[in-house]
């Protein structure tokens, strides 16, 4: 037991000024997903509301168990991505308990383009399913969806991951043991209605949900049949005659009681094969991470005072602390779980690449998740790195990380560039979840690095020709380069393409990781089988 | 001293004489109403006479009766209380004809007294302050005209022979003389038979401070203290104090004595009270003499640790004053306020009903509670409805107000309403903590005193929320402590979110069954409320039935009863009960029309409406129940045939129970 002693002084200008910082990007994130809540617009609920239908965070709401948080997933999906304004990519998706169980679900809102499918959409969709498989969440699939985006048919349909491997998942969860239960609240439309056909149990509601494979305008094309939607693929229809459907809800709020009856029923037991204790809160507000942290990232800090601030009592017993420290590994506990902690304290040389994957063969064979805090420029370069065989060095903590089977967090605290992001357990490397801070930047390097490598290998080639840029040239040449990182290195701009599962408040880090590592648990820890460490 | 008494009055006042005259070993005769015959004064006295029906007129004010009873029952003395005959020059003319002694000032003084110009007249001669205006004879308005312009402005026009706050008027300038002179004359006329006008300088802000004397037949007239008695609704004394606050001590023996000059003049024995308008530069006006014991007596009391009543016995026994003005002390502060049933937010209309549940605070030598009645009692529109004094004594005057605080809260009336809630207001209100007293307290403090309408409904709802919220969370840490996984984060209750601020929707139906959705906000173990722009901000601790909570930083604790479907809370003197909307509380039965033969809630029938194998239509009366005081009609919801009847009147019933059978008609 080693209680981190904070040398931070709160009342400091520099805190104050970073505290500041941090705050407004903080404020600026909120005010976002206020913006986002709005759905798809004022009129656009008021119609919703009016055909008696409940709006899709409302569904959530109702459907959690009383007061129950909700680990929502990339919220900023599809954030300035389309020239239609996408919030939230048209479909909720989070993590919340239902009955007392912690389940993946997915709510279609009908207010934005009817809910209908967009690329993002589908890459949202299919990343729920994703975590749910690897966390053995049961999926609930509230469905309100004319189906795929068709004037984008390319970009949703054809390939592995498009709109049919939806229906991939649920079929593969389903033969894992892990339940799918679709309601049908709205349209469920050609490959929509699939949804609910390939879910474990189906509800519809009455006069509101429809399951057809081609709506009434279609068939009166194909065949010249005309029917209503309500005679086509009601409640009625496939509760007493068709059997696609297995309850049938009165109404929205009826549905989701069906649904948490359902859920109550699974007889789905959590057995978190791994030492608890009672929760106990950090020694310090975490709040003062915006004043440690702040935004300018060539500022360093150190990140002992941010794990302070995250893990229980501020309790962390660090491991090899005087060996390679430009790595900080330890062991702690959140939310009474423990957690191996690996964060950047600077940037990676060959000891400190050694020592993480010590440590994550530590927590591998001790079945303990592990936790990565991200604040990396890069692996050392130069001779001498290179001639002590740096790269080798790296590759074993990117075997380590890659092979590493306990649940993976990875939060982007600060910068994530080039190799650093890969042993640092970046998106390739299938974090469980992962998260960036509003205040982080991700990209292959550094927007002036590249800049400079570009402008560099201009020069030689001008030097080839005999020319050379002058001084302005440069510069000139630079900004536009700078400029693309900055935008592409943004947590929107990541966010918005699903290179990550969310922007989170820093403050609230220690209740998402909290969150996560105990959803996580749903599954059992698998052992780990690590590849060729190269010696 | 006497053997016997009778006590010519009814309610508190009577419990309060008996008292002190059966500590005394003087057995005491009650008269009661109709409407009185249970109580609280008919239980205490050693015999009681019934004296007719339940209006005044008819039995309290019934002199020949009274009499009758005095003569039948072998009392010596007749004592009067306040109100009623206390004040009856005839009634203590009649008491000395029969040979009764009448505890209470000579005849001579009472009638001297009685008309307010007559009064004036007299305390003029005896050099005793008056406010400057016109009390003679002369009434014609030119005249009258002429006096007033020579008084000043704003002046106070008023019938000589009216009370109450009726038949005056506030004049502000000359020109307005003529119609209020008019209109005050037509009033006068119409309310008290008599249209005699005074003007008198009025005073704007005016404290009414009131001197209480004593005087014996043997010529010793003494003044025990003051009382302020400024917190005053349309002229009716609300709160009552002694000492008087922030008055130089030279000011009130100059008070004191002219109060024993006024009683001196008209050769006074007995209680009497001297009332005087104190003006904010010091000087004051004589405005009345009440020869009886004042409502407000008690303070005097309790800061002089005499029993007035006690002196009244004595003196009207013949014997000396107890005490000579030397050796009357003064210690302590003591308040009072007059518990009334009535609707401080409907212009104190006056309530009535059933006390259904009464709690006093408990008297101590700090708190005292005069009252004439008990649970179950009636507060019938007969007479005053005042249910209780409120009679508080400590060191300071501060730490009076403090115990005041507190022995309102510990009031519990249940059945009416009651101006306990107004009462807090006013005691709590920082002007009259920081004794910024005069007659116009409560009109200038107006918002401070009357929350809006909507204000109790909002705490309740808060509080009920709050008591929601924490129960929630108790049972989830209880369930979740069972599981594999007893610390999981999951388990929180706060409604976390990520990127904004931890929230709650609830929707809680009261009893007139509108939803109230509510929205709070959660930081930490604080909720925040906002209704209606109104922001509450809550916290607080439940253990079992008890909540503590803080709202905006008011502590508050209470009582409730809450189930997953429905909360009542018990606040102060108000019952509020809310169903709560949630998960399980909507029923999705597939026929819908069945339900409606089911109990909607516990109750008792009171009336079975049809009968066996009787053919009704839908929306005819099926049977009546009653629950909450209400009447609910169960009523066919479709055409059939009763087959059974599960219940008879007078059966109780719960929430839910089938109550009828109903074959529907074949279509």
């Amino acid at each position: 037991m080693t209680i981190i002693s904070s040398k931070i002084n709160t009342r400091s200008q520099e805190f104050s000024a970073k505290s500041e910082a941090m705050q407004a990007l903080v404020t600026e994130l909120n005010k976002n997903l206020a913006t986002l809540k709005q759905g798809g617009g004022e009129v656009s609920q008021q119609r919703h509301l009016s055909r008696g239908k409940m709006l899709a965070r409302d569904r959530i709401n109702a459907l959690l168990d009383n007061g129950s948080p909700f680990l929502e997933l990339s919220q900023f999906a599809a954030w300035q991505c389309y020239d239609d304004f996408v919030p939230c990519a048209g479909v909720i998706v989070g993590i919340g308990r239902v009955s007392g169980i912690e389940c993946m679900i997915v709510a279609n809102d009908a207010t934005v383009k009817g809910g209908t499918y967009y690329p993002l959409t589908v890459k949202k969709h299919l990343r729920a399913q994703d975590i749910a498989e690897r966390c053995h969440l049961p999926c609930i699939y509230l469905v309100d969806s004319g189906g795929a985006f068709l004037p984008r048919q390319d970009e949703v349909f054809p390939d592995r991951d498009h709109f049919g491997r939806i229906f991939f998942n649920q079929a593969n969860m389903s033969a894992k043991g892990i339940p799918q239960i679709a309601s049908v609240m709205g349209l469920c439309t050609a490959g929509g209605a699939y949804m609910p056909a390939m879910a474990d149990e189906s509800i519809i509601v009455k006069e509101q949900g429809t399951i057809f494979l081609a709506g009434p305008p279609l068939v009166k094309a194909a065949t010249g049949e005309v029917v209503s939607a309500e005679d086509l693929g009601g409640a009625d229809v496939h509760c007493k005659v068709s059997g696609v459907a297995d309850h049938y809800a009165q109404n929205d709020q009826h549905a989701l009681q069906i649904i948490r009856s359902s859920i109550s029923r699974l007889n789905h037991v959590k057995k978190p094969n791994i030492s608890v204790l009672p929760t106990v809160e950090p020694l310090f507000d975490a709040k003062e991470i915006y004043g440690i942290v702040g935004t300018d990232l060539k500022k360093p800090f150190d990140v002992k005072e941010v794990i302070a601030r995250v893990v229980d009592g501020s309790d962390f017993d660090e491991f090899k602390q005087y060996y390679g420290s430009t790595l900080v590994c330890g062991f702690a506990r959140i939310h009474g779980y423990p957690v191996g902690i690996v964060a950047n304290n600077g940037i990676l040389f060959s000891e400190s690449a050694q020592k993480g994957t010590h440590f994550i063969e530590l927590c591998c064979k001790r079945k303990i998740p592990l936790v990565f805090l991200q604040n990396i420029t890069g692996f050392m370069v130069g001779q001498k790195y290179e001639a002590e065989g740096i790269a080798k060095h790296g590759a074993k903590m990117v075997t380590a990380v890659s092979c590493a089977k306990v649940p993976k967090f990875t939060v982007l605290i600060g910068g994530s560039y080039g190799a650093g992001n890969y042993g640092m357990c970046g998106r390739a490397y299938d974090p469980t979840m992962m998260w960036m801070w509003p205040n982080a930047r991700i990209s292959v390097m550094g927007g002036e690095q590249a800049a400079g490598v570009l402008a560099q290998v201009r020069q030689d080639g001008l030097a080839r020709k005999g020319q050379s840029m002058s001084v302005e040239e440069e510069v000139a040449f630079k900004a536009p380069i700078i400029e693309q990182y900055e935008k592409q290195g943004n947590p929107y701009y990541a966010s918005a393409r699903l290179w990550d599962d969310g922007i989170i408040d820093p403050a609230q880090t220690r209740q998402v990781l909290g969150l996560a590592i105990s959803a996580a648990l749903n599954a059992p820890i698998e052992d780990t089988q690590f590849g060729i460490f190269r010696m | 001293m006497f053997d016997k008494i009778l006590i010519a009055n009814r309610g508190e006042i009577a419990c309060r004489i008996i008292e002190t005259a059966q500590k005394m070993g003087i057995r005491c005769v009650a008269l009661y109403s109709d409407a009185d015959k249970n109580a609280r004064h008919v239980a205490m006295a050693d015999e009681a006479f019934h004296i007719g029906p339940s209006p005044a007129k008819d039995s309290y004010l019934r002199m020949d009766k009274i009499l009758a009873a005095a003569k039948a029952s072998g009392a010596q003395a007749i004592h009067p209380g306040y109100g009623f005959m206390s004040e009856n020059v005839e009634f203590a003319q009649a008491c000395q004809d029969q040979g009764v002694v009448f505890i209470g000032p000579p005849v001579g003084a009472i009638d001297a007294m009685g008309s307010k110009s007559a009064a004036k007249v007299i305390m003029a001669d005896a050099g005793v302050p008056l406010v400057p205006g016109y009390h003679g004879d002369n009434q014609d308005p030119a005249f009258l005209k002429q006096q007033s312009s020579d008084i000043g402005y704003p002046q106070l026009l008023k019938a000589a022979y009216g009370g109450g706050g009726k038949g005056m008027r506030v004049v502000w300038n000359l020109d307005e003389f003529d119609t209020a002179l008019k209109a005050t004359k037509r009033e006068a006329m119409a309310g008290f038979g008599n249209d005699k006008m005074l003007i008198e300088r009025y005073l704007t802000k005016p404290r009414h401070v009131e001197i209480q004397v004593f005087a014996d037949s043997h010529g010793n007239c003494i003044y025990l203290s003051e009382r302020d008695c400024s917190i005053q609704r349309r002229h009716q004394k609300v709160i009552e104090e002694a000492p008087a606050p922030n008055m130089p001590a030279a000011l009130k023996v100059a008070m004191g004595e002219a109060a024993v000059a006024a009683a001196k003049a008209i050769d006074y024995e007995g209680a009497g009270t001297v009332e005087f308008l104190y003006d904010e530069d010091g000087s004051f006006y004589f405005m009345e003499m009440n020869t009886r014991l004042q409502v407000e007596h008690p303070v005097t009391e309790m800061i002089t640790g005499q029993d007035l009543v006690a002196w009244q016995l004595k003196v009207a026994n013949g014997e000396v004053l107890p005490l000579t003005q030397e050796q009357v002390t003064v210690n302590g502060h003591s308040l009072e306020v007059r518990i009334y049933a009535e609707d401080p937010d409907n212009e104190f209309l006056p309530a009535t009903g059933q006390l259904d549940y009464l709690r006093q605070p408990q008297p101590s030598r700090h708190v005292r509670v005069d009252t004439g009645v008990r649970q179950d009692d009636e507060v019938s529109s007969f007479y005053d409805p005042m249910i209780a004094k409120l009679i508080v004594w400590d060191e300071t005057r501060e730490l009076a107000i403090a115990r005041m605080l507190r022995a309102l809260d510990d009031y519990r009336i249940s059945g009416l309403k009651t101006n306990l809630g107004f009462l807090t207001n006013l005691v709590a209100a920082q002007p009259f903590k920081d004794a910024e007293l005069d007659t116009g307290f409560i009109e200038k403090h107006h918002d401070l005193l009357f929350s809006p309408a909507n204000d109790t409904c909002h705490r309740a709802l808060a509080l009920a929320s709050l008591a929601i919220l924490l129960k929630r969370q108790k049972q989830a840490v209880a369930t979740t402590s069972q599981t594999n996984d007893p610390f999981s984060p999951w388990a929180g209750t706060d409604g976390w979110r990520l990127n904004e601020q931890s929230s709650h929707q609830l929707a809680l139906v009261d009893l007139q069954d509108v939803t109230h959705h509510i929205d709070v906000k959660q930081s930490g173990g604080c909720y925040h409320f906002n209704f209606d722009g109104v922001a509450l901000i809550v916290n607080g601790q439940l253990n079992d039935d008890q909540l503590s909570a803080t709202i905006n930083g008011h502590k508050i604790n209470l009582l409730l009863d809450q189930d997953s479907q429905n909360i009542t809370l018990f606040i102060k003197q108000d019952i509020h009960r809310f169903a709560i909307q949630g998960h399980d509380s909507h029923s999705f039965e597939s026929d819908e029309t069945e339900s409606k033969l089911t109990a909607p809630m516990n109750g008792t029938i009171v009336t079975v409406e049809c009968r066996n194998g009787q053919e009704v239509k839908a929306g005819d009366p099926l049977m009546i129940m009653e629950a909450m005081k209400m009447e609910y009609t169960i009523t066919a919801p479709y055409d059939g045939t009763v087959t059974e009847i599960f219940y008879q009147s007078g059966d109780m019933v719960k929430d839910g129970e089938l109550l009828v059978e109903l074959t529907a008609q074949e279509s």
